[in-house]
């Protein structure tokens, strides 16, 4: 199509959209079609998920440290359904792992991060009004929102929440005799699912027909920030697995609502015999996971381009390999949909199986490791601006790698025999990426923080956080692949029965007390964002000197963007002290000089 | 007490926090009185600094760990595929600590380094096709190489050969215990389905198979010494993962399908007690049971048993409530003691006649009850069949 064209059509329809257009209350806010505004419902919400899932953690990391001790919290907090005198019960330890899981996988790491990042940069970073369906977004987002409310108010369902693990295997998941959160809980966990798998296909979709269809003149595929690359691309594999999951998640629903056996067989339990016959559980784990490993790059590619960005706009330089960059996305998109049977080596399946997942698995390492380079090497002859938000994403450069690494030992199936389902992996996922993904969330946040609230967070208080958190990161993910090496199996409410495993229990409280102490300090980020939203310093309108287009867009939020047309581009976003120009930046909207050369490939 | 514990780090925690922003706070004043909340050349210069010390902290923090903690990890294999295992692990460690050196270090040291002052300028490089060649080939040479010993360590481990002469042994998961079936005199495990499963009939034998009618179903796991073990791995209820730790092995339970996994046992247990390292363990573990019993019977709780080594079943895949306490004593014993142990146990159709023989038998109600009891009950049930 005709960039040019379109362009004006898109622009003077918008024009008169403006002038007929009268906000209320509830279309800005709530029911808010702007893209804008629904990035930053999306973080808000995402926010307040975080804080569930990861206090959560802090109360079951509790148990761990001091097993089957009466504390004041679990009676304030969890009440005597969870915690009868204070002591948490073994079922319910189970429920706080699952909900912790599910909550920060979908809702915290692949909603808010996506959602909040690619609603808010899709259409700045292109040079967009909005998005292509500003009413599917919106639809999106409160989608998303049911389906957080329906995950946390599972957990006040009296037979408790899904307790089955965040991957929810049957048989167990199924039988309510198996345990007690695959009753009504486990109900509620499907229904929640299904709901947000519809928002984020939603999503999905708006965010791939945006990026196609509505980039503005010059601002062709080579042209596009890594940031626009990683959201189009995670969409993308995003609509190719989700559809497998509901479909998953619906074939369960029918195994425990009507009776069918496509993941049940031969069963006994609770002194009689099940009629289910014929079923494989193994297919349900196919299924599940053919969504659940490219979930992990959903998660992470979204950080990374958030960190390609910020990196180079902080760096003063521009990122190493642009072209290397994008292909290392697709190479690890692409790859993700074919390893999903890592998860799997000890499952049963044919070994010959095995065989090929370990293979595709490992190649995975090959454009992660050119990531990790490249960002090391943009870091070379730079000139570091030192900000929250690039201390964030040194910080996930440095916990992708280390997180990264030991995946080279839970890939190889050989391996994978021993420490499969211990603390090791744990260790390894939790670093690469939840701590990883995180980091990226945290360095949107700081780094876009003035285009979302037109105002500063305090950089003192930002440093304070990275600092403590990245250590406490390290201090509990670290310790935790030893005590995994020792062959301690996740998901045990106590390790008392195991004398075996009695040396251990020093390290586990020490892990306890980083977390602890790590989460503590989540509350000065909390406090950081909801005090600068109103008492913060007003930005200026492009603080960090930046080249993308979103900073040429005024402070003052407008419905469209840009008040007058759109900016057109002429140059790649990663300019960063190039020769022959007297600032360090130049942004993607400023024409060639007569005689200027492109000086990358 | 914890209480008091946890107020007193709170207020820790506060007065850090407090000292660190005025740490921050101080490095600005007098240098710059604009307050833009974007990083200026002090910010820079400490934040550099800081980066440094974390490379430091994690250099230390690794080794720290090494010395304090590579100690409780799993030492010398039991089993003859383990030492295959082991190997590859540790050639594929030192390539990660190799790598994980030097790009932290890198990384750290760049940021170090660089760190920005305001008369500096970047240097403009944006592309080198030979660097990104170097680091696209060497971890593919390097990963092929893993690859490669990877993939033939698991092709001997996991493919069984059908005409090797192995002992046929069935493990039988179910909440939360396991179960075990030898095969008997003919070497071949009978028929077995859960619809059979009936009164002291635990793992549901097919009693009327010809090949079920010397099968012996037991609760402890013997292993004879050297000779190659072939589990056949059934789950009744839900998934359940049959981990042996000590041997590099580990297979899931999977209702309504038969999962195996070989191996061959090359330490008895007392070989493996008698290990240095595993006295060394066993006498640490000792220490750390006899304090916490000094504490336990000053609240006036039973004292805790001291710990002899044993090897064990663990489940390994979420199974339910009391999934944390689900296990099986193995034990391996010489041929000799393996064959006279094997002899005593009595066959499964022996049981089931005892059981059927007129007078009231209490075993069987007792076993149906077992598996339907609530979550909560096995826990104390289980806690107290360990001690």
């Amino acid at each position: 199509m005709s960039a040019e064209a379109h362009d004006h059509g898109h622009a003077n329809g918008h024009d008169e959209h403006e002038h007929h257009h009268k906000d209320t209350f509830i279309t800005k806010y709530i029911f808010s079609i702007d893209h804008k505004m629904i990035a930053r419902q999306y973080l808000i919400t995402g926010i307040i998920m975080g804080v569930i899932g990861v206090f959560i953690s802090l109360l079951f990391r509790l148990q761990l440290a001091w097993p089957e001790e009466s504390f004041k919290v679990f009676k304030i907090f969890l009440g005597e359904s969870y915690a009868p005198d204070g002591i948490l019960s073994n079922d319910r330890y189970l429920a706080l792992v699952t909900i912790h899981g599910t909550i920060m996988v979908f809702f915290v790491l692949t909603a808010a991060l996506s959602g909040t990042f690619s609603n808010l940069l899709i259409p700045l970073q292109i040079g967009a009004r909005d998005m292509a369906s500003g009413f599917l977004n919106m639809v999106s987002y409160w989608l998303f929102f049911l389906s957080s409310i329906i995950m946390v108010s599972s957990l006040f369902v009296e037979s408790g929440p899904a307790s089955a693990g965040w991957t929810i295997y049957p048989p167990l998941s199924a039988l309510p005799q198996a345990i007690t959160g695959s009753g009504a809980g486990m109900t509620l966990w499907l229904v929640s699912m299904a709901v947000f798998i519809a928002s984020s296909l939603m999503g999905s979709l708006n965010y791939i027909v945006t990026v196609i269809n509505l980039r503005t003149k010059g601002m062709s595929m080579t042209r596009l920030p890594l940031t626009i690359w990683a959201f189009f691309v995670t969409a993308i594999i995003g609509v190719i697995s989700f559809p497998v999951l509901l479909s998953a998640a619906l074939l369960l629903i029918m195994d425990r609502s009507f009776g069918t056996s496509f993941f049940l067989s031969d069963i006994y339990i609770a002194g009689e015999v099940l009629h289910y016959q014929g079923g494989s559980p193994v297919l349900f784990e196919h299924l599940f996971w053919f969504l659940g490993h490219p979930e992990v790059y959903i998660i992470l590619l979204p950080a990374l381009g958030i960190t390609s960005e910020v990196i180079a706009t902080n760096s003063r330089k521009p990122i190493f390999g642009y072209r290397a960059m994008i292909m290392s996305i697709i190479a690890i998109a692409f790859l993700s949909t074919i390893v999903w049977g890592h998860h799997m080596f000890m499952s049963g399946m044919n070994p010959f199986l095995g065989s090929v997942f370990t293979f595709t698995t490992l190649l995975i390492a090959i454009p992660s490791a050119v990531k990790a380079f490249n960002y090391i090497t943009t870091l070379w002859k730079g000139n570091l601006q030192l900000n929250p938000a690039m201390l964030f994403s040194i910080g996930l450069v440095s916990t992708f790698i280390t997180g990264g690494l030991t995946g080279i030992i839970l890939g190889d199936s050989t391996l994978d025999i021993n420490v499969h389902d211990t603390y090791f992996v744990v260790a390894h996922f939790h670093l690469v990426m939840g701590i990883s993904a995180l980091y990226g969330m945290f360095a949107g946040i700081y780094h876009w923080y003035p285009k979302m609230f037109r105002r500063m967070m305090n950089k003192n208080l930002g440093y304070v956080h990275f600092w403590v958190t990245a250590i406490c990161a390290y201090g509990v993910f670290f310790p935790m692949h030893f005590i995994g090496l020792a062959g301690l199996p996740r998901r045990y409410y106590t390790n008392t029965n195991f004398p075996l495993f009695d040396d251990l229990q020093n390290v586990n409280v020490i892990i306890t007390v980083f977390a602890l102490v790590g989460g503590a300090f989540q509350l000065v980020f909390l406090y950081n964002f909801f005090s600068s939203i109103f008492y913060g310093k007003r930005t200026v309108q492009n603080p960090w000197k930046s080249n993308t287009l979103e900073w040429t867009a005024p402070i003052e939020h407008i419905h469209g963007n840009w008040p007058g047309e759109i900016p057109h581009v002429h140059r790649w976003p990663y300019d960063y002290s190039k020769p022959g120009h007297d600032d360090d930046f130049v942004p993607q909207n400023i024409p060639m000089k007569e005689g200027e050369e492109q000086l990358h490939h | 007490m914890t209480s008091l514990l946890v107020i007193i780090v709170l207020v820790l925690l506060a007065i850090a926090l407090w000292q660190l922003t005025k740490i921050f706070d101080l490095t600005q004043v007098g240098a710059n009185t604009n307050n833009s909340q974007v990083a200026n050349d002090d910010d820079n210069k400490l934040q550099g600094y800081l980066m440094f010390g974390f490379l430091a902290f994690i250099y230390i923090f690794t080794v720290y760990g090494l010395v304090k903690w590579g100690g409780l990890v799993l030492h010398t294999p039991a089993s003859a595929h383990g030492a295959e295992v082991d190997n590859l692990m540790n050639i594929t460690w030192i390539l990660i600590f190799i790598v994980q050196t030097i790009t932290q270090g890198l990384l750290y040291y760049f940021s170090f380094k660089y760190s920005g002052k305001k008369d500096q300028k970047a240097l403009y490089f944006a592309d080198n096709n030979r660097l990104e060649f170097i680091w696209s080939v060497i971890p593919a040479i390097v990963l092929a190489g893993l690859i490669l010993y990877g993939l033939y360590a698991w092709t001997n481990i996991m493919f069984i050969d059908e005409d090797e002469d192995t002992v046929d042994i069935e493990l039988y998961a179910q909440q939360f215990n396991w179960t075990a079936r030898y095969s008997g005199e003919d070497n071949i495990l009978g028929k077995a389905n859960v619809r059979y499963i009936e009164g002291v009939n635990i793992v549901g034998v097919d009693l009327a198979d010809q090949y079920a009618q010397d099968d012996k179903v037991v609760k402890e796991l013997h292993l004879p010494l050297g000779k190659k073990i072939h589990f056949k791995i059934r789950s009744q209820d839900v998934l359940h993962s049959a981990f042996m730790p000590h041997f590099r092995a580990q297979m899931n339970c999977v209702p309504g399908m038969v999962t195996e996994f070989a191996f061959t046992p090359i330490y008895t247990t007392q070989q493996m007690r008698d290990m240095e390292f595993m006295q060394e363990k066993v006498a640490n573990i000792n220490t750390i049971r006899a304090a916490k019993s000094i504490e336990l019977v000053a609240k006036g709780q039973p004292a805790l048993d001291p710990y002899t080594f044993d090897y064990l079943l663990l489940c390994n895949k979420i199974c339910g409530a009391s999934h944390y306490n689900m296990q099986m004593k193995i034990i391996v014993d010489s041929p000799a003691d393996y064959k006279k142990w094997l002899a005593e146990q009595p066959t499964l159709i022996e049981q089931v006649k005892v059981a059927n023989t007129p007078a009231p038998s209490p075993v069987s109600p007792v076993k149906n009850q077992d598996s339907s009891m609530l979550a909560k009950e096995t826990k104390v049930i289980a806690q107290v069949a360990i001690k």
